[in-house]
């Protein structure tokens, strides 16, 4: 099963309409979180919201994760070891307020098990060589040591 | 050893929580109580308190009222010593009410914004005791400082 998602707040329907039409031409079943949308995808098993733990569900049944290049979906991915596409959403077409993610998706596409599409044609490319998408070799649950501990000294009051 | 603090942690439903619970380590031994945008966390926080408010964007005012409402209404129940958020919005009005209720308050900037700081993180980082960013790169005198990632 792959997994696509688009985050909590905002519509992405480039990437759900993407990956539905692929849907089209695989056994491979879909299941797509879409969001506040008016789409209605014909190859995909969808829902517009989740609640997290129905998130993380889909997330582990997944084989590979598809989704808009936001932190929920990445960090999520790399603590399950989970290949995950990313499709960066863009200002310009009105997908999110600036372009940020265009900025995560150049920053995490050197990390192992994230794969980068910056448009709908590197996307079904990617799609169309699944089997063959590495996963992250795993990240712990927690942030690093020196930020823990950073944020430890902080409540303790022990922050110069 | 110092005394056991009542911590509140901020996060908007999504990739700002997801990056809270990711700080979890460091509240050990405090009692914290989080708050976020959207319901069914509850199951993942091990018994601490969550509380839930409004989700508003800077278009939706009369969504950011009810929110600085919630808020409120959740720092005198709380009467938190320490802030700590991830943004978004929550995380903003969070930082300025701690202020009037005396808490210290800490602002890491959401690891997304690798570019530049966060709309929500120019508002509130200034007002913070502690201002992070999860970019070396866009640490600034006067600005925000890097400690390190969630990851």
């Amino acid at each position: 099963m792959i997994f696509v998602t688009v985050g909590t707040q905002l519509t992405f329907d480039r990437l759900i309409q993407s990956v539905d039409e692929w849907a089209a031409t695989t056994d491979e079943e879909v299941v797509a979180q879409i969001g506040p949308s008016e789409l209605k995808p014909v190859h995909s098993k969808w829902q517009q919201f989740l609640t997290p733990d129905e998130f993380t569900v889909y997330m582990k049944q997944a084989r590979v994760i598809v989704a808009h290049a936001g932190m929920g979906s990445i960090l999520t991915a790399l603590q399950l070891q989970k290949p995950i596409v990313i499709l960066p959403r863009q200002a310009a077409l009105n997908e999110h307020r600036n372009d940020h993610q265009i900025a995560t998706a150049g920053r995490f596409r050197e990390i192992q098990g994230i794969h980068v599409a910056m448009n709908e044609t590197e996307l079904l490319g990617i799609l169309q060589n699944l089997n063959t998408l590495s996963a992250s070799d795993g990240v712990g649950p927690y942030a690093s040591g020196e930020l823990i501990s950073t944020i430890r000294n902080f409540i303790e009051d022990e922050f110069i | 050893m110092s005394k056991s603090k009542k911590i509140l942690a901020v996060a908007s439903g999504g990739g700002h929580f997801i990056q809270l619970l990711r700080l979890r380590p460091a509240f050990e031994g405090h009692q914290t109580c989080f708050v976020t945008t959207i319901n069914g966390y509850q199951e993942t926080l091990g018994g601490a308190r969550c509380f839930v408010v409004r989700d508003a964007s800077r278009w939706d005012k009369i969504g950011l009222v009810i929110m600085l409402l919630q808020l409120t209404a959740v720092f005198i129940r709380v009467r938190p010593d320490v802030v700590i958020t991830t943004g978004a919005a929550p995380g903003v009005f969070a930082v300025r009410l701690a202020k009037l209720f005396c808490a210290r308050t800490l602002w890491l900037d959401s690891i997304a914004n690798a570019e530049e700081i966060s709309l929500s993180g120019e508002l509130a980082g200034p007002h913070a005791d502690l201002w992070l960013t999860q970019w070396p790169e866009l640490e600034r005198a006067g600005g925000p400082v890097f400690k390190g990632r969630v990851l």
